[in-house]
C-alpha cells in the first residue's frame, strides 16, 4: 500500500512533479539545443540535417579561436592562482587582526562585488591608457597583464568573502595547540588553519576561475588585438552569423565547466567521506 | 625518610597584572609553584583562571610584571619557545590528523626521527590507555578519548609544565570521577608539574596538592586543599570551598589555650579549643562546615548535651528542622534556629534506617566541638 505523500513529499505530488519538469526544461532546453546543434551536419543552425563532428574539427582547424580558447585558460589559471593567495590572505588578516579602519578595509573588499562591472570596465581602459600604460608587444602569457589584473580585481573579493565565511568556524583553540606543540605563526596557519579552510579555498578557486573564464565586459576593455579572449572572440563572431562552429566551442567549454564543477565535488565528498570512514 | 633534594621553584609570577581594555583579568598576582607539585588554580567564573594560564603558555603577554620558568624569565617569550604544554578546555585535538599525527605532531616540530618519534607517540598512547586507536580520526572518539589524546598529545613532548584548562569540565560526572584519578597516577608515575584550572572546587581538592584560590583578578588563598578547607583566610573563601554557616560574633574571653565567642544571632555562646589572635572586641566571624555539626534530640526527655572540648552549656543551641534532602550517602538538614537564623547540617546515612532519625518539623539540638569551628576575620 503507497502512503500518502507528506508535506514536504514534493516529488510524489504530480502538479509539483509537472512544475520542477517546466522549470527544467525553461533553465536548460536552450543550453540543449546549443549543444545538439554543434553536432548538425547543416550551416544553418535552424534545421537538423544529421549527425557530424566536423564543427570540432573546424575549431581546431581555426587558430584564431583556439589561441582565444588558450589565452582564456590562461587567463582564469594565473587569475584563479592570484585571487586565491590575495583573498586567503584579506580574509586571515581580516579574521585575525585588529588594526584602525579594519571596518573600512572590510567594505572595500566587498566593492568590486556590487560595481558595475561597466564602470569596472571603463576604470580599467583608463588605467591602462594612463596611469599604467602596459607596454605593448611583450611576449605571450606577460601581454595578457592587464586582463588578469582585471579579473584578479574583481574575483579575490569572492575569495576572501567564501575564506572568511568559513573562517568563523575554526576553533582558535587549534590555532593555540600548534603553537603550543612548538609550530611557528606560519606553520600553524599552514598545518591548521589551511585544512580547516580548504573546502572555501577550492570553492573559491572554482568561482574565481568561472568567474573569469566567462567575463566579457571588463575584458573587452581591457583586452589589445593579440590578447582576444574566447568571450571576446566569439562575441566578434556572432557579430557576423551564428555558425555551428560557436555552437561547438561553446559545447566544449560547457564540458570543461561541469567537469570542473563535478571534480571539485568529488574532491570536497571523498574528503568528507575521509573523514567518516 | 626525608626528600633528598630541598623543593626547588619552576614557575615564579612576579606582580602580574593583565588588563583587556578596561577590564583587570589579572590583578597584581605573585606565586610560586614547586617542582612536581600539582597546582590548582580555583575561582569563581571570570576570576581570570584562564588568563593567568595563558600567559604562562605564552597566549597573553602580562600587562605588567614577570613571569620564570626554571629561573628564566618567558614574560615575553613565544608559546612555541616555552617547556610547558597545554591541554585545551575544548581538547583542540587537529580534526584533520589521525591520533597517532596528533600525537605525533610536536615532536615533528622539534624534528624527531621518525622511529623516535613513532615508538615515544605509542608510549604516550598507552599511558594514556588508547592503544590501537592511533589510526581513529578524532571525530571517531568520545569525549573522553579525545581528552585523552590532548592529553598524550601535551605529555609526549616531555615539558617541563603540564597546564590544563578545565580538563574535565566537558565531561559526565561519572566519567570526570575515573579520569581524576587516573591524571592523578598520571602525575605521580610522570613527576611533571601539573597546573590547572577549575572552577570545580571537588576536583581541586581531590587532585591538586597545592590551590590557589582567585577571585577578581587577584589571589585569596594559597594553601593545601585540607588547609583551604579547614583554615579559610576569608569568608570568601570559606564560602567558595564547599558550604559553611557563618556567624557573627565577638570575643568575650581569649585566651593561649581557648576562647570564648559570643553569638548574638543564636543567642548561644562559642567554646573553641585555641585562642582566636584577634583582641578585644573586634567583629568577627565563626565559620562552621555543616558536617562539623551535631544533630540531638529534644523535648521533654533531653537536656541541652555536652559538647566535646568544651565545658557545659558552650557550643549548643536549639533549632527546628524546616527541610531534609536525602542524597543516598548522606543527609542535608536544613535547621532553623530559634532566633530566625537557618543553619545547614550534614549527616552521613550510617544505617538504611538512619536518615528516619529525625523529621521534619522535629526540634533538635545542635552542637559542635570545640575544635569544630574555625574564626575568621575577614
Ligand atoms: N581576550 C580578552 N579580551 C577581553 N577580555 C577578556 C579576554 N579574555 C578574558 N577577558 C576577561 O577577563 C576576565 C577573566 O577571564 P578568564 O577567562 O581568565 O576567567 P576564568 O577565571 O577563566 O573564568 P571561567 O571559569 O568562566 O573560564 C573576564 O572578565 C573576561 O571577560
Ligand atoms: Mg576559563
Amino acid at each position: 500500500m503507497r502512503e500518502p505523500p507528506g508535506l514536504l513529499d514534493y516529488a510524489r505530488r504530480w502538479p509539483l512533479k509537472l512544475w520542477m519538469l517546466l522549470v527544467g526544461l525553461f533553465l536548460y532546453a536552450p543550453l540543449l539545443v546549443l549543444v545538439a546543434m554543434s553536432f548538425n551536419d547543416s550551416r544553418r543552425t535552424t534545421h537538423w540535417r544529421g549527425f557530424t563532428m566536423d564543427w570540432y574539427a573546424k575549431v581546431f582547424e581555426d587558430a584564431e579561436l583556439v589561441q582565444s580558447l588558450v589565452n582564456s585558460l590562461s587567463i582564469a589559471a594565473f587569475s584563479t592562482a592570484i585571487s586565491l593567495l590575495l583573498g586567503t590572505l584579506a580574509a586571515i588578516a581580516l579574521w585575525r587582526f585588529r588594526f584602525p579602519g579594519r571596518m573600512l578595509v572590510d567594505g572595500a573588499f566587498a566593492l568590486p562585488i556590487v560595481v558595475p562591472e561597466i564602470c569596472m570596465g571603463v576604470a580599467m581602459l583608463i588605467f591602462f591608457a594612463r596611469v599604467m600604460p602596459w607596454p605593448a608587444g611583450l611576449p605571450w602569457p606577460l601581454s595578457l597583464g592587464p586582463i588578469v589584473i582585471a579579473h584578479v580585481s574583481f574575483s579575490f573579493p569572492f575569495v576572501a568573502v567564501v575564506v572568511r565565511a568559513r573562517l568563523q568556524s575554526f576553533d582558535r583553540a587549534q590555532e593555540e595547540a600548534a603553537r603550543d606543540l612548538g609550530a611557528g605563526n606560519w606553520r600553524a596557519l599552514w598545518d591548521v588553519v589551511v585544512p580547516h579552510i580548504r573546502p572555501a579555498l577550492l570553492a573559491g578557486a572554482l568561482l574565481a576561475f568561472t568567474l573569469s573564464l566567462d567575463d566579457f565586459v571588463i575584458t573587452f576593455f581591457t583586452a589589445g588585438p593579440d590578447t582576444v579572449t574566447f568571450p571576446v572572440k566569439v562575441y566578434s563572431m556572432v557579430r557576423f552569423s551564428v555558425t555551428p562552429k560557436v555552437n561547438a566551442i561553446s559545447t566544449l567549454l560547457l564540458a570543461v565547466t561541469v567537469l570542473l564543477t563535478f571534480l571539485a565535488l568529488r574532491l570536497q565528498a571523498r574528503a568528507a567521506a575521509e573523514r567518516l570512514s | 625518610m626525608p626528600d633528598p633534594r630541598p623543593p626547588r621553584t619552576i614557575i615564579e609570577f612576579r606582580n602580574i597584572t593583565k588588563r583587556f581594555g578596561p577590564v583587570t583579568a589579572v590583578d597584581d598576582v605573585s606565586l610560586s609553584i614547586v617542582e612536581g607539585e600539582f597546582f590548582a588554580l580555583l575561582g569563581p567564573s571570570g576570576c581570570g583562571k584562564t588568563t593567568l594560564l595563558r600567559m604562562l603558555a605564552g597566549f597573553e603577554t602580562p600587562t605588567s610584571g614577570q613571569i620564570l620558568i626554571d629561573g628564566h624569565d618567558v614574560t615575553r617569550v613565544a608559546p612555541n619557545k616555552r617547556p610547558v604544554n597545554m591541554v585545551f578546555q575544548s581538547y583542540a585535538v587537529f580534526p584533520h590528523l589521525s591520533v597517532m599525527r596528533n600525537i605525533e605532531y610536536g615532536l615533528r616540530m622539534e624534528g624527531v626521527a621518525a622511529g623516535e618519534r613513532r615508538a615515544r607517540a605509542e608510549d604516550a598512547l598507552a599511558l594514556v590507555q588508547l592503544e590501537g586507536f592511533g589510526d581513529r580520526m578524532p571525530d571517531q572518539l568520545s569525549g573522553g578519548q579525545r581528552q585523552r589524546v590532548a592529553l598524550a598529545r601535551a605529555i609526549v613532548k616531555k615539558p617541563r609544565v603540564l597546564l590544563l584548562d578545565e580538563p574535565l569540565s566537558a565531561l559526565d560526572a561519572k566519567l570526570r570521577e575515573e579520569l581524576r584519578f587516573e591524571m592523578s597516577a598520571l602525575q605521580d608515575r610522570l613527576g611533571i608539574t601539573f597546573v590547572m584550572v577549575t572552577h570545580d572546587q571537588d576536583e581541586a581538592l581531590a587532585l591538586a596538592t597545592r590551590c590557589a584560590v582567585m577571585n577578581k583578578g587577584s589571589l585569596m588563598q594559597v594553601a593545601t586543599p585540607a588547609d583551604l578547607y579547614e583554615f579559610p583566610a576569608s569568608r570568601l573563601v570559606a564560602d567558595f570551598i564547599g558550604s559553611v554557616n557563618l556567624f557573627e560574633g565577638r570575643v568575650v574571653e581569649d585566651a593561649g589555650d581557648h576562647a570564648i565567642i559570643d553569638l548574638p544571632e543564636l543567642g548561644a555562646r562559642a567554646w573553641l579549643a585555641r585562642g582566636t589572635g584577634a583582641s578585644g572586641t573586634l567583629q568577627l566571624w565563626l565559620a562552621l562546615r555543616p558536617e562539623k555539626v551535631e544533630l540531638h534530640k529534644r523535648g521533654a526527655a533531653y537536656g541541652p548535651p555536652d559538647m566535646e572540648g568544651t565545658p557545659p552549656g558552650y557550643n549548643v543551641v536549639k533549632g527546628t528542622i524546616m527541610d531534609i534532602a536525602y542524597l543516598g550517602s548522606e543527609s542535608v538538614y536544613d535547621v532553623r534556629l530559634d532566633g530566625g537564623k537557618r543553619v545547614r547540617v550534614i549527616r552521613p546515612n550510617l544505617t538504611r534506617w538512619d536518615q528516619e532519625d529525625f523529621s521534619w518539623d522535629e526540634e533538635v539540638w545542635l552542637g559542635w566541638h570545640a575544635e569544630g569551628a574555625h574564626v575568621l576575620l575577614t
